[in-house]
């Protein structure tokens, strides 16, 4: 397997290979070289919609090989919260970059006018994009379908017009549903007048012993498919866990005033399963088939006249742009999802982004002149439709600071305390406890799925755990993931890749590895991350936490500051950063 | 799982055909049959992807699409439903018709094989299915499916079964 690097300068025009065997050696594949790729390339203090800026997308040794390792990376400075930016996405991305042959792409500079990159192979074009600039998401997708080849193993990518207006959480939106969601890699892309980014590739992988793989691919398959392990992506899906946190006192409701909401029966995972669920589908290389699409069937007259929207859906933006805004019925947040999706924006910021501004406008700290006479009212699809429009378009000062994100919109108007971001990202759905907040501060990328604090906090309503043992718990999730972002592989199947089966897939593509390498590989891609978010101006030690993380009760009951400013203490010191 | 699925499906196809495993010779002969791939259900695709990989992994000892005889395709993306192309294993097989030199010959049992050495990668087998469940690899040689059933245990929602069909001649 050669291991290389492609680069496209986008101010120049120009593209060229490089092999980077020793890059990947060393730390393995995808966030392991991407954080690398990204030291190299953007320099301290660098604007992150700066044409020095650059795009990194990278994947790792098993992807395509073997069952569920259907991740690809892209690594950025955030123009969100100023650090590192970092954000996964399935679709058949990771096999479009394995079958064209490329680890590694890393995208600088600033193209003259709209354009759109065209990789096939060895062959990489960068073409005019004027005529597509403006247009939606999944328009954009259709078009350059007809226009580029590679039927059945190529990879569509590209961003709506949040993304070209430079909304700080606009997405990357990957083939059909699925996203480089978080972080504002859309506002990347459209800062450096790229619209979309076509990939695929003839390349035949050889594997050292074609048996061994069998046998171990085999196995990997058949946890996969043939025990619990992955079961609830396969049937209810993410969207389970609406019914679940909501008897755990953990979902957060109307901008985390509340942790349970009434009318969570509406929106449950098994409403959405029963009347809209229309079918299922798999990122390439991966069984299960955890992506759910809703058809969303609604009357445009009285004669018997609909339009069907196909809208997928999972947690989180259940959770973002329902239970948090107050929405009371499915179709009301697939509706908001539609939006999202149309105009390219990250589901969860956005919804967090709007259940402030409810509060807010509210409050009074911001006027109806402001939200130029659209209503933020909890529950109101038809306000926070227009209000999600608006955003992508940034028509005034006020939308343009929404675009900002929340922690950006609350220094302006006011209401940080319940502006609800950690590390200037907008939270994700749990109001579990402790774990949550200290796990989604302290992640390299402020994610959930950093370390799984969420997790840690319903283990501990089990089983109560003191402060150090879920400060332990999160380190070695921080570092244990560093390793399987590495691969790439889906968090969803982390279940599958236990250190020995990670060892043995190694094994099978001819990288062998110890217990000791990986873990130590894990802790240095941590590290490394750190280095870089420190050096952008991440400060553990002044990071702000909203009070009303405080103020509303969560599954482990009413979280303290004592508790919180404990665990970050515990944290820092096994960092050995006192 | 049989670990070359491949040659044993080969084996007990040729089992099948030749010597059909009638205990009591005195009871008529049951009629000879020959083991093909039906895309029972073409709906219940999610888009996996897993036929492709196990052909290529097990037929070839490759991790390719391109050498997999099974295609999946999105028709306008997957918003649409899911395009499974598979050989039919026609009665009167266009692709063996279309062969000038007799790489792809029809074998007594009405069962394709290929014969890579008097192939000229001509294309024209490719041309005459409309299906399009030929294709041509790398190495510019028809890819052809061999009806073994391989990818058949790597499709997660049956979409895929094996079938037996009466061989030509029963």
């Amino acid at each position: 397997m050669l291991r290389k690097v492609l680069y496209i300068d986008l101010s120049k025009s120009e593209s060229w290979i490089a092999e980077r065997q020793d890059l990947f050696e060393d730390w393995m594949g995808g966030t392991g070289v991407g954080i690398r790729l990204l030291q190299e390339e953007c320099p301290a203090g660098t604007d992150p919609l700066s044409l020095k800026s650059p795009i990194i997308f990278s994947i790792g040794p098993l992807n395509g090989i073997f069952p569920v390792a259907t991740k690809t990376v892209a690594t950025f400075k955030s123009p969100l919260t100023g650090e590192l930016g970092e954000s996964y996405a399935g679709g058949r991305l990771s096999l479009a970059l394995r079958f064209a042959g490329h680890e590694a792409v890393v995208i600088r500079g600033k193209a003259e006018r709209p354009v759109y990159i065209s990789i096939n192979d060895d062959d990489v074009k960068i073409k005019d994009a004027s005529s597509i600039w403006g247009i939606d998401a999944p328009t954009t997708g259709v078009i350059l379908r007809d226009k580029e080849p590679g039927v059945g193993r190529r990879s569509i990518i590209r961003i709506g017009p949040a993304g070209e207006n430079l909304v700080r959480y606009a997405c990357v939106v990957v083939d059909t549903y699925r996203h480089f969601g978080r972080l504002g890699l859309g506002a990347v892309f459209g800062s450096k007048n790229l619209k979309a980014l076509v990939i695929s590739g003839t390349e035949t992988v050889e594997v050292p012993d074609p048996k061994r793989y069998r046998e171990v691919y085999n196995r990997l398959y058949a946890t996969t498919v043939k025990t619990d392990v992955m079961e609830k992506y396969h049937d209810i899906g993410t969207s389970v866990n609406i019914s679940v946190l909501n008897w755990l006192k953990g979902l957060p409701t109307k901008n985390f005033q509340l942790s349970a909401f009434a009318e969570a029966e509406k929106i449950s995972g098994e409403m959405f399963a029963e009347k809209y669920l229309m079918r299922r589908f798999s990122c390439a290389g991966c069984p299960i088939g955890c992506v759910h699409i809703a058809a969303l069937k609604s009357a445009f007259s009285t004669h018997h006249e609909f339009e069907v929207r196909k809208v997928s859906y999972d947690y989180e933006p259940i959770y973002s742009l329902g239970s948090n805004l107050g929405i009371e019925s499915a179709e009301g947040i697939l509706k908001l999802i539609d939006v999202c999706e149309r105009t390219g924006l990250d589901v969860m910021s956005a919804g967090v982004v709007l259940s402030w501004a409810t509060e807010a406008l509210d409050k009074g700290l911001i006027t109806s002149a402001d939200t130029l006479n659209v209503s933020l009212k909890w529950n109101d699809v038809d306000g926070y439709t227009k209000a999600l429009e608006n955003i992508a378009k940034s028509p005034n000062e006020f939308y343009s600071a929404l675009a900002g994100g929340a922690d950006y919109a609350a220094a302006k108007y006011g209401g940080s305390e319940f502006a609800m971001t950690l590390g200037k990202n907008e939270v994700s759905g749990y109001h579990t406890g402790p774990a949550s907040i200290v796990g989604q501060l302290v992640g390299v990328r402020h994610s959930h799925l950093d370390n799984a604090g969420y997790s840690i906090d319903q283990k501990a309503a089990k089983k109560p755990m003191d402060p150090e043992a879920m400060v332990n718990e999160i380190i070695k999730e921080d570092n244990s993931r560093g390793v399987f972002n590495s691969l790439v592989g889906c968090l969803f199947a982390r279940g599958v890749y236990t250190e020995d089966n990670i060892i043995d897939a190694l094994g099978a593509v001819g990288i062998i590895r110890s217990k000791d390498d990986l873990q130590d590989l894990g802790k240095r891609i941590f590290d490394e991350k750190y280095k870089f978010k420190v050096q952008e101006g991440f400060d553990l030690t002044h990071a702000h936490i909203p009070r009303r993380f405080y103020e509303t009760v969560s599954t482990l009951g009413t979280v303290t500051p004592e508790t919180v400013d404990e665990m970050l203490r515990l944290y820092r010191r096994k960092r050995g950063w006192n | 799982m049989v670990e070359s699925r491949a040659e044993a499906m080969q084996v007990e196809a040729g089992r099948t055909m030749l010597e059909p495993e009638d205990k009591d010779a005195a009871t008529p002969a049951k009629p000879k049959l020959r083991r093909r791939l039906k895309v029972a259900h073409p709906e219940r695709c999610i888009g996996c992807l897993g036929c492709m990989f196990a052909c290529s992994r097990i037929r070839t000892g490759t991790v390719s699409l391109q050498n997999s005889a099974i295609k999946v395709q999105t028709q306008g993306g997957i918003e649409g439903d899911y395009r499974v192309i598979a050989c039919r294993a026609c009665r009167d097989p266009p692709c063996a018709r279309a062969c000038p030199t007799g790489a792809l010959e029809k074998r007594p049992n009405g069962s394709v094989v290929f014969h890579k050495d008097l192939c000229t990668s001509c294309g024209e087998c490719e041309k005459a299915c409309l299906v399009g469940a030929i294709s041509f690899g790398k190495e510019k040689k028809p890819i052809k499916c061999i009806h073994c059933g391989a990818c058949v245990d790597f499709c997660p929602h049956d979409v895929l079964t094996m079938e037996e069909i009466p061989a030509e001649g029963a």
